[in-house]
């Protein structure tokens, strides 16, 4: 809550504007103060509280993790290995049961993919003003703390499966495969073009349709947070609440999501047509 | 809503903690469940093992109880047979030594009355011709008689 005199829309916009460092057009470096000022900076400015959540998560996860898989032993697990080992079991059935070739990378992947997202869909649960309003104090002006709505975070994301998908798809049909694949089907030869179109946008569509649907989710959840913030504070926890325990799902259920759609994406990739 | 750096910077971010994963987290991890489950695979199996191996002593085990008491069945019945066997063999001996000692007994009997006779015949013949001598009075010429001597104690 930056400025005293509060209306509903600056409050709402206010909460959905990130922490954007870049250059302004006058030519000085700085936080862009609003949504104009943040548009202008074009596509060299980067968005800091998005970048340190989602570092910091990353790094949070792979630091218990990593402490876990220094002690893990075949002895009887306890406490946070057993965690882990039930994560990682279930990540791995996960994709053995989609992914039936032998890929080294896919596993972990998927691992790092539901426990990290699920890690930033968490931070949806803090209070919407709870971590603004201390930012605020120490002089920050702008700070969304939920990584994944942020359509940069996810689309990051979706464009490295991206990468990956055409990475193993050229890998195992090789170039001439691939891109028969692209052009030779479903109508033959003497429709490429129209082949083309249909299976490229098809392919564009998986990283699209993986990044909006995090980032869809994650947004509106996040929106209905702020509108239930903007209530008088005597009933706003009966609505925050349930949609809170709503939200737990919902961030489970996405990160879940991402995963096994990249497994598919990834396993399709892998196929032979 | 911009798209921005922050972009890059999240696939940057996100390919690094992938790396890290596969490089640092993954390994240790499945390698210790994939550990497990052999360990377990393999309790499984020992235990299925020795309670075969159970099985299997067991039935052994009274096989061979069975085969030693059926041994034993038939030591017994051989010792029962020997002894018998025995019995009638030292009744045998005992009847041949009782019959030899017997004869024995008879034939010096029988030697010993020879010999008696003998002398008694001595006896007689030495008697008959002192009698003799005393009833002629005279002494018999006993190189002349002996020969009626002899025969008179063969007659006797």
């Amino acid at each position: 809550m930056a400025s005293e005199n509060l209306t509903a829309s600056s409050y709402i916009q206010h909460h959905l504007q990130n922490l954007t460092f870049g250059q302004h057009p006058d030519g000085s470096w700085g936080i862009a103060h609003g949504a104009e000022e943040a548009a202008a900076m074009g596509f060299w400015a980067i968005h800091l509280d998005t970048m340190l959540f989602s570092i910091g998560l990353g790094i949070l996860f792979l630091w218990l993790f990593r402490k876990a898989a220094l002690k893990v032993s075949t002895d009887t697990p306890s406490g946070m290995q057993n965690f882990v080992e039930m994560m990682v079991e279930f990540v791995d059935t996960s994709v053995k049961e989609t992914f039936h070739g032998k890929n080294k990378v896919i596993a972990p992947l998927a691992l790092t993919i539901f426990v990290w997202v699920f890690l930033m869909n968490l931070m949806d649960l803090v209070p919407v003003d709870f971590l603004p309003h201390i930012a605020s104090m120490l002089g920050v002006p702008y700070f969304r703390v939920v990584p994944t709505t942020d359509l940069n975070a996810t689309l990051g994301m979706s464009l490295s499966v991206f990468i990956l998908i055409v990475y193993y798809s050229i890998k195992v049909k090789g170039i001439s495969g691939f891109v028969g694949e692209l052009t030779l089907q479903p109508f033959g030869k003497w429709m490429i073009p129209f082949n083309f179109l249909l299976e490229g946008v098809g392919l564009i569509a998986k990283p699209v349709s993986l990044a909006l649907r995090l980032f869809g989710n994650l947004y509106a959840g996040e929106l209905i947070f702020i509108l239930i913030a903007i209530l008088p504070w005597g009933i706003q926890w009966a609505l925050s609440v349930p949609w809170a325990i709503f939200h737990i799902l919902v961030i489970v259920l996405q990160a879940f999501i991402f995963m096994m759609l990249t497994i598919v994406y990834l396993s399709m990739a892998h196929e032979d047509h | 809503m911009n798209i921005n750096l922050t972009l890059i910077g999240q696939a940057i971010s996100f390919a690094v903690f992938v790396w890290f994963c596969m490089k640092y987290v993954w390994p240790p991890v499945i390698a210790a469940l994939d550990e497990r489950s052999k360990k377990i695979a393999d309790g499984l199996e020992a235990a299925n093992r020795a309670s075969r191996d159970l099985e299997l002593a067991q039935e052994k085990a009274t096989q061979t109880l069975r085969e030693s008491k059926e041994q034993a069945a038939e030591i017994i019945e051989q010792a029962n047979k020997r002894a018998n066997q025995i019995v009638d063999e030292a009744k045998e001996q005992a009847i041949a030594e009782g019959q030899r000692l017997r004869d024995a007994a008879q034939a010096e009997i029988e030697q010993d009355v020879m010999r008696a006779k003998e002398a008694l015949r001595a006896q007689v013949s030495a008697l008959a011709l002192t009698g003799a001598e005393k009833i002629l009075g005279a002494s018999v010429d006993e190189k002349a008689h002996s020969e009626i001597v002899e025969q008179l104690a063969k007659e006797l």
